[in-house]
């Protein structure tokens, strides 16, 4: 054992320089060279250049004016330093409660149209940028409503902003909440901001 | 189900057995010392290492020498890590400014990373440095991986060989597995990856204004090189807290079909690399196809069961076509089912979706391809180590019936090489049941569930079974950084990871010494479909039949609940 130690012991020192240094530095070099938008976290900057936040981490809405992310198990809501689902079993009741209580607040917002499941789910990250296209189609009469304009221009946004799968079928049809609000909000400024302006 | 779903599915798995192919040709050649387009950079790298270790790589080690050289160097790992986690407080490129690690818990996460497992009792984004992701876990991702794979070399030289003496040399085996494959493939697909959106920053994060007014604290990483390796070595520990649910280790579908593909891919390039080595390539096509049918089973089982109604759903009364609790959307079921049987069918144990939150046979498969050894094709090396090992007990019980001497490749197996195998898959049980067992009554033990009954249950089983199986995913409700749990299960993982891995070293010095036997008309043929079909048989009645019990507490008792709750409500 003990004459194995020494190259145990080298050979650490070697693999740490190696792969724990040289490594990941040189593929931050690479990708900040390369791809610095990607490397430092997809950000989005409004017209003064302040970060409004990442191209692939949802965020908190919860103005009538926005599309709604899903509910979220990450800290308080959307916390990107604490990503976490609600790791709830199927039959956990706090879940099952949840789901209705949510579901009872979307139908009456909207009656008679079929809820998605995602409008009511959590994500494994508790991060998830995207809604499904027909959770997106339910929430726009709500911001139409508030934002005063009719209910085919705001679909046809949403249409604009679906993302398909792969070649068809890797991964699932989406709509990114983020981009689609900021679409929103160029084209259809809220009620309150045309006020002001 | 949709057609959508199914094509996904198959071409994932597939995916990983097409590329998987070439690089065992590949591997296979790094293990025998052969010329590969790299020895021009690599050559000299290589050299250096022998020469600072003071190692001839040349010299082949009997099977003694070889473990404890291997054993050697995982215990200055394990005080390595231990030393870094403690002391991260102390340390540079610590911008998050986190203090040092628990004494249990860096004595869980050192353990965790040196066996392959990557459990992890910790969130990440909130407990490691920048420092100690880069410097003893992303180190430990790169080795624990190549450490696996030089079972299977020295395994493959025993069957060669023709009455030899040693089966390698750990140190070449280690330093050429690590410098010729897993670091340039890692550099390659992390360079991919952060092409497609993955972080690789050293800042620590930042804060971004959102539209309606609120800050949001957005954490960052080298994550990019973490990640590639955390799927290519089979490692699976994340970065983040979500793992690869969260949108920095998987941001698109593309990412998680490469990631995916990266669970698995060197895991059947080890089979392919046993079989070239041992000159045995339809035998090893045996073991492929019997692995391949199983892992496909179990991914089916998965979307089967979740896009079964859920109870929750059907409860609330929205669309129930997918279980959507803790997944994500881009994903949905089937990317999610893929997943599932493929971080489990290997030791993998990233996530990306909450396994916890899956229906409860959903639950069950996952548990139950990690109860089966690992062998689907399992970690680097070790899988088709142990897969190898069902081979031996296979051939046993199919000499028992007609009364022969049992051959393997070659090889007659006899009385040492079956008690071997029988320590090698015995540990599995005894861990995941014994420590199960156990935890079940401790009240010490039972303050870190979040559910009680049989899902409660399943929390206790699942931990067992992923560290034992070395897999290191979790039903994460359980809160598991805590002295009982981080102590017990790395006991788990360290028996789980080397009892096997010195077991099969003993059954590759046995068989080293023995004659090459050309086949006769009496040998049972392994390559044929009456062997796969005794393959799957052993495979599932040792992996089946001893957990059934502990199943029928856990996610079958729960499968039933959940069936009357849905009836009920409807």
């Amino acid at each position: 054992m003990l004459s194995h130690l020494r190259p145990a012991l080298v050979s650490m020192g070697l693999f740490t320089v190696l792969l724990g240094l040289a490594y990941p530095l040189a593929v931050t070099g690479v990708a900040q060279a390369a791809f610095p938008n990607q490397a430092n976290g997809s950000l989005i900057r409004d017209a003064d250049g302040k970060v409004v936040g990442s191209a692939l981490i949802g965020q908190v809405f919860a103005k009538p004016e926005y599309f709604h992310g899903r509910p979220s198990a990450a800290g308080a809501g959307y916390d990107a330093s604490a990503s976490s689902g609600s790791n709830m079993g199927p039959l956990n009741e706090t879940l099952i409660a949840r789901l209705k209580t949510d579901a009872a607040a979307l139908r009456a917002e909207n009656p008679g149209v079929a809820i998605p499941a995602d409008a009511v789910t959590t994500s494994g990250s508790g991060l998830d940028p995207d809604i499904s296209p027909a959770n997106a189609r339910f929430q726009a009469p709500r911001v139409a409503g508030a934002r005063g304009v009719p209910e085919k221009d705001v679909t046809a946004l949403i249409d604009a902003q679906v993302q398909q799968p792969l070649l068809g079928f890797i991964g699932q049809p989406r709509v990114n909440v983020l981009a689609l609000n900021r679409a929103l909000d160029a084209r259809y400024p809220p009620l309150a901001s045309q006020k002001d302006g | 189900m949709t057609w959508q779903g199914w094509a996904e599915i198959a071409l994932t798995l597939s995916l990983a057995v097409a590329i998987g192919w070439p690089l065992g040709v590949f591997l296979s050649r790094v293990w025998n010392g052969e010329k590969t387009f790299l020895d021009p950079v690599m050559r000299p790298v290589e050299g250096l290492f022998y020469k600072a270790c003071g190692v001839d790589p040349s010299k082949s080690q009997s099977w003694h020498a070889y473990a404890l050289a291997l054993l050697a160097f995982n215990l200055i790992g394990f005080v390595f890590v231990y030393a870094v986690l403690r002391l991260q407080g102390v340390l540079p490129l610590n911008p998050q400014g986190f203090p040092g690690l628990s004494g249990h818990l860096a004595f869980n996460t050192a353990i965790s990373f040196i066996t392959n497992t990557n459990w992890q009792s910790y969130a990440g984004e909130t407990t490691m440095s920048t420092l100690s992701q880069m410097l003893v876990l992303t180190v430990q991702n790169f080795v624990s991986a190549a450490t696996g794979a030089t079972v299977a070399a020295a395994l493959a030289r025993a069957f060669v060989a023709n009455r030899g003496e040693g089966v390698g040399n750990f140190w070449a085996d280690l330093v050429r597995t690590t410098l010729y494959l897993l670091l340039p493939l890692a550099f390659v697909v992390a360079v991919v990856l952060a092409a497609l959106g993955l972080p690789q920053t050293l800042a620590a994060g930042v804060t971004a204004h959102t539209l309606e007014g609120a800050e949001q604290k957005i954490s960052l990483y080298a994550v990019a090189s973490q990640e590639a390796i955390k799927m290519l070595g089979i490692n699976g520990g994340g970065i983040f807290n979500a793992n690869s649910a969260h949108p920095f280790e998987n941001p698109t579908p593309l990412t998680n079909l490469i990631t995916a593909i990266s669970i698995n891919t060197l895991g059947w390039a080890a089979f392919f690399a046993f079989g070239r080595t041992v000159l045995a390539k339809k035998d090893v096509r045996a073991l492929v196809i019997a692995a391949f049918v199983l892992l496909f089973a179990g991914a089916v089982g998965v979307y089967a069961t979740e896009t079964q109604a859920p109870p929750a759903q059907v409860a609330a009364q929205v669309d129930t076509s997918a279980n959507m609790e803790g997944k994500e959307v881009r994903f949905g079921a089937p990317a999610t089912a893929a997943w599932v049987a493929m971080t489990t069918g290997a030791s993998n144990g990233s996530v990306n979706g909450k396994h916890s939150s899956l229906m409860p046979l959903g639950g069950g498969i996952a548990m139950f391809l990690m109860q089966l050894g690992e062998i689907l094709p399992g970690g680097i090396g070790s899988g088709v180590a142990i897969m190898v090992v069902m081979a031996l007990l296979s051939v046993f019980v199919a000499g028992l019936m007609v009364g022969r001497t049992p051959e393997y490749l070659g090889k007659k197996v006899e009385a040492r090489e079956i008690q071997f195998s029988i320590l090698a898959v015995v540990i599995i049980p005894l861990s995941m049941l014994g420590f199960s067992g156990i935890a079940a009554v401790l009240p010490e033990a039972l303050k870190g569930l979040m559910h009680s009954g049989p899902h409660g249950l399943s929390e206790i089983l699942y931990a067992y079974v992923s560290g034992t199986a070395n897999n290191g995913s979790a039903f994460a409700g359980l809160t598991a950084n805590a002295p009982w749990w981080n102590v017990t299960l790395g006991i788990a993982m360290a028996m789980g990871r080397f009892m096997p891995i010195v077991a099969v070293l003993a059954i590759a010095g046995s068989l080293v010494t023995k004659p090459k036997l050309a086949p006769t008309a009496g040998t049972l043929p392994t390559d044929g479909g009456l062997f796969i079909g005794l393959l799957i048989g052993v495979i599932l009645i040792l992996g089946g039949l001893q957990f059934f019990p502990a199943m029928a507490l856990g996610p079958i008792v729960e499968h039933f609940q959940a069936l009357d709750a849905v009836a009920a409500l409807r």
